[in-house]
């Protein structure tokens, strides 16, 4: 166990998250009712991604800038995990949908064509397929130093992709999906009720803590791998 | 050691007694069934969430192991 404190405290905050997230009253609002409780998992889910896509960015920068090859491994491990994230993301969101914006008048495939073209989900499935190229493009390469190199320019490709796909274009356009036209969704001061926001944002804190100890597992692990590879 | 243990586990039965003995006496009005048992859900989503979490303290620990074993 190495720099035990934050791991503490990634733990005390999700127990909090899920205690609290539970438990406090929560205003009820038509459609949504209770569901809003998913602030505190499904966007921490996008949260999460997000920060570990820019950690993967700016090590991808700093191996071009320094060629050490640890920079490398870094970078490939933040973005595996904030993949992860966000395919959570994507499948929680998929289930809160079907039960709020979803007619039930209709029947489920006629709502299904409707949901489907959200410029939002649209956006959020291209950018996680542009991460999900990154994996394969880094694998398809078998010498290490060009492997390095090209998925290092791939990722800041990558990367500013997100900002059309899950920052500017739905932003552009109608759509269900709360935040858009009005600003930032979650983070709007008015957008959020007080009670929620003593949740919130610990729950975003926790999550992207559980990211990043899993990414620091994973990169201790390859790091080991490839020192029993080079002697 | 074993007679601290079943000492331990002795008394651990003993509390599990007085528990239930405390249920039968008020019938269903304890914590756990109360609010629409919403509390339930709440045990259930923190026992996956520490198996978890002990689970990748597991993992930590051993890759530390290695770290050291290198």
């Amino acid at each position: 166990m190495r720099k035990t404190w934050w791991k503490i405290l990634c733990v005390i905050l999700l127990i909090y998250t899920f205690i609290a997230g539970l438990l406090t009253d929560v205003p009820r609002l038509p459609a949504l009712s209770e569901t809003i409780r998913n602030l505190y998992f499904h966007v921490c889910m996008w949260f999460c991604m997000m920060i570990l896509f820019t950690a993967s960015v700016v090590y991808a920068i700093k191996y071009l800038r320094s060629n050490k090859l640890v920079h490398d491994i870094y970078s490939r491990q933040f973005a595996v995990v904030g993949i992860v994230f966000g395919v959570l993301g994507y499948a929680t969101g998929a289930v809160w949908m079907s039960y709020t914006w979803a007619d039930p008048n209709n029947n489920s495939f006629q709502s299904f064509s409707a949901v489907a073209r959200e410029p939002k989900l649209i956006g959020a499935a291209i950018a996680l397929l542009i991460y999900f190229a990154y994996m394969i493009l880094r694998d398809s390469i078998p010498d290490m130093d060009k492997r390095a190199r090209v998925s290092a320019v791939y990722n800041i490709f990558a990367f500013a992709l997100l900002f059309p796909t899950i920052w500017i274009i739905p932003r552009l356009l109608p759509s269900l999906h709360p935040g858009g036209e009005n600003g930032n969704p979650a983070l709007d001061f008015k957008d959020i009720d007080n009670n929620m926001r003593i949740v919130f944002y610990p729950a975003v804190i926790g999550w992207t803590l559980l990211g990043v100890w899993i990414v620091s597992l994973k990169i201790r692990l390859q790091l080991l791998k490839e020192k029993s590879l080079l002697q | 050691m074993s007679k601290m243990k079943y000492l331990l586990m002795s008394f651990l039965m003993l509390m599990s007694f007085f528990i239930t003995n405390a249920q039968d006496k008020v019938e269903m009005a304890d914590t756990m069934r109360s609010n629409g048992r919403i509390y339930v859900v709440v045990v259930v989503v923190l026992v996956i969430l520490i198996g978890l979490f002990l689970y990748l303290l597991r993992l930590d620990r051993k890759i530390s192991r290695m770290e050291k074993e290198k």
